[in-house]
């Protein structure tokens, strides 16, 4: 809007602004960010105040309003050229170009693109049938898909969805996975207690000139345990670890303590990469990271490089480990027994998450799964939403229970 | 003893050296940073590396008093900075109940004050001791938990404490603070970023053999020649769970040397194994040929480099 318009000009292009405006807002709540109403209204004066005469004004006077953390400016940064993508953006709203007619090239721009963006982009399209987690088919005879040769290759995460991401939230959100808290050894003050608080005890008596002395106690605080997550990336599980590191990403940033770690043939720690808060720059991060996506297994011996490098590290302070894995190994199942028995030994409590317990039939007849079972606390599934959701209710249950894995022996 | 700090990194050396610490350049390069800076020195590696032993040196060297503070887990404020005392306390309002001068504020300033505080390792170490700064040893800070590490920052940061009933305490000359991990849990990088970083490794052979014949005059040559390289073997096994350390060698020399030992044979090797290593893993793994597989291998390289005497 350069000063000098015709007012009635000036509200007809505003109009169209406006809904612009509008757009790119809707563009980026469903995208991801958090965007309501009253932050288009602010965008609309915010822009009034700044003027359009520059484009880069233009961004960062948006940006002021619709960002509001740092790791949303990526996406922020994504959409804004997306959508305002001609630099003539000027010439563009006065030409009442609606957004819409970028799409299609929007669309091809796969690589550059996330694709959280694209689809929020074409808001009408039908949701991805291939998202239906529960329809997922895994292979029954999946001891034949361990791939026999390494396959390090980078793996694509773009292709999440929103629809998926939006599922996996929203059972993040009741997901807190709230281990069973344990007492630690330091004291606070609390009304009541099993240790007398001597310093409080004896402001009080003071406050009365040590006429009375009333008590005051400490007691000690409860604390979640360090939680320590093996999972497995290797082919078999391949359907899996895309929605598990969501899950992941979730309970890392949801506590502190919490160590992440990813194996196919080799250990990779991804702890750091899992504490960006946006999903996809984490996952972005960690795909750059791990090289052995989707490739064969070797439980045994990664197991082993974590007892050695990582466990006395990682597992000093009572911490639960949660091992996610089909138990499908193409080592020698000799070491893994050993070995797991070993992790067992040093955690306060091992928890197996096996995709392929979700078959009535299933009968542990690989020699990994024979190997691992009689060395976890729990055992339970993980194949879709409810079972994660399942999952926070056992870790909350004041006593490990290993019916399931003792069935399963005998 | 030079109580001035040493102006080179040469020096620092030979300080550690007089006092029978064998350093290698890049400890002795990071520790004179770390005096020279003011700077917290960060110590990690593996137990029995002589990390402790550090401050120790040094604070016998610089003839400074060395106060220690050992961690463990619930660690707070009142076993770490200060405590009141409380059955003084106590006494004190009765004595003041008795003799009837139950002025509440006046009691209060007096059962808070300097003469009813026991004074824990952090407080101390900000103390003028008339010798020069102290040396504080936080030993093993992997063992507390986050929130006394986050309270440790502050500490550090600034030197200051703060008593609500006294006020706040600083140094006037900042502590000299080595802070010791065995990484059974990762520190926080905020602290990291206050202090220089080192990694204390296991010495190379040469080292070892050093450390070996100034901590223990008495042991035999050649017998040290092969204890140093049979341990050095050991430490190049990947299967092994715990590497012996700088520790484990000394202890083994003083055996051998106690049971009269000359020279190794693969029997002794066997009967002492529980010295160099701490899991039964590793000693059924070295225990038999193994063990005898690498004294084989040694002695015919002691033969070869003619280091029969050291």
């Amino acid at each position: 809007m350069t000063p000098q318009a015709d007012p009635v000009e000036t509200a007809n292009e505003a109009g169209t602004f406006a809904e612009n405006i509008l757009h790119f807002a809707r563009t980026l709540r469903r995208a991801g960010l958090p965007v309501g109403p009253g932050r288009v209204i602010e965008a609309l004066r915010a822009v009034e105040c700044a003027g359009l005469q520059r484009r880069d004004d233009f961004y960062w006077t948006l940006h002021s309003v619709f960002v509001n953390r740092h790791d949303q400016w990526p996406l922020f940064d994504q959409a804004f050229h997306i959508f305002w993508k001609n630099p003539d953006i000027l010439k563009k709203m006065m030409d009442m170009m609606l957004p819409t007619t970028y799409l299609d090239k929007v669309s091809g721009d796969e690589d550059e693109i996330s694709k959280r963006l694209s689809q929020a982009l074409a808001p009408d399209e039908a949701p991805d049938s291939d998202n239906d987690q529960e329809n997922e088919e895994v292979e029954i005879n999946a001891e034949l898909t361990t791939s026999e040769s390494e396959l390090l290759q980078e793996k694509d995460f773009e292709d999440m969805s929103t629809e998926e991401l939006e599922e996996a939230k929203k059972a993040m959100q009741s997901l807190k996975l709230p281990i069973r808290e344990v007492r630690t050894r330091r004291l606070v003050a609390r009304s009541s207690g099993n240790r007398i608080d001597m310093r409080r005890t004896l402001r009080a008596a003071l406050r009365s000139g040590g006429a009375t002395i009333p008590l005051r106690y400490r007691t000690n605080i409860k604390k979640h345990p360090p939680l320590v997550i093996m999972c497995d990336i290797s082919g078999s599980m391949s359907q899996y670890s895309r929605m598990l590191l969501h899950f992941l990403h979730a309970i890392t940033n949801d506590r502190d303590r919490v160590h992440t770690f990813v194996f196919g043939t080799r250990l990779t720690n991804i702890t750091r990469y899992m504490r960006y808060r946006d999903v996809d720059e984490a996952l972005d991060a960690v795909s750059e990271k791990v090289e052995d996506w989707s490739g064969g297994t070797r439980i045994g011996s990664t197991i082993e490089e974590f007892n050695k490098y990582w466990s006395r590290r990682v597992l000093g302070q009572g911490a639960v480990v949660l091992f996610i894995s089909d138990g499908l190994d193409r080592d020698q199942a000799d070491i893994l027994g050993p070995e797991m028995e070993r992790l067992h030994k040093s955690c306060r409590q091992l928890i197996w998450l096996n995709p392929l317990l979700r078959y009535d039939g299933f009968e542990p007849k690989a020699r990994g799964i024979k190997a691992i079972l009689p060395h976890v606390d729990i055992f339970r599934t993980v194949h879709n939403l409810q079972s994660l959701s399942d999952l926070s209710e056992i870790l909350s249950q004041p006593d490990t229970n290993t019916d399931n894995t003792r069935r399963l022996i005998a | 003893m030079p109580s001035t700090l040493p102006s080179s990194i040469d020096a620092v050396e030979t300080l550690l050296k007089e006092a029978n610490y064998v350093a290698d350049r890049s400890l002795a390069t990071v520790l004179f940073l770390s005096l020279k800076m003011g700077r917290p020195l960060f110590l990690e590696g593996e137990a029995g590396v002589g990390k402790t032993e550090i401050a120790k040196v040094l604070a016998d060297q610089l003839d400074r008093p060395l106060i220690r503070l050992q961690c463990y887990e619930g660690l707070d404020v009142s076993s770490a900075v200060y405590e009141w005392n409380y059955a003084r306390q106590m006494i004190e309002i009765r004595l003041s109940e008795a003799t009837e001068t139950t002025d509440k504020k006046t009691l209060g300033q007096n059962i808070f004050s300097d003469e009813f505080l026991i004074k824990r390792p952090l407080l101390q170490a900000l103390e003028d001791t008339g010798k020069g700064a102290p040396v504080l040893l936080i030993d093993e800070l992997d063992r507390t938990d986050e929130p006394f590490e986050a309270y440790l920052l502050e500490v550090l940061s600034d030197f200051q404490i703060t008593i609500p009933e006294l006020g706040t305490i600083k140094a006037a000359e900042p502590p000299i603070v080595i802070i010791t991990s065995n990484r059974t849990r990762e520190i926080h990088d905020a602290l990291k970023r206050r202090c220089l970083y080192h990694w204390v490794d296991y010495p190379d052979a040469e080292r070892e053999k050093d450390i070996i014949r100034r901590k223990i005059p008495g042991a035999d040559e050649r017998l040290t020649a092969q204890i140093v390289a049979f341990v050095q073997k050991l430490r190049e096994d990947p299967s092994l769970f715990k590497l012996p350390g700088i520790a484990e060698s000394l202890d083994w020399t003083n055996a051998l040397t106690e049971l009269n030992t000359i020279s190794l044979d693969p029997a002794v090797i066997n009967d002492t194994l529980g010295v160099l290593l701490k899991y039964q893993d590793d000693i059924a793994k070295m225990q038999g040929s193994e063990a005898a597989e690498i004294l084989t291998q040694i002695n015919q390289e002691l033969e070869s480099s003619g280091d029969t005497a050291g």
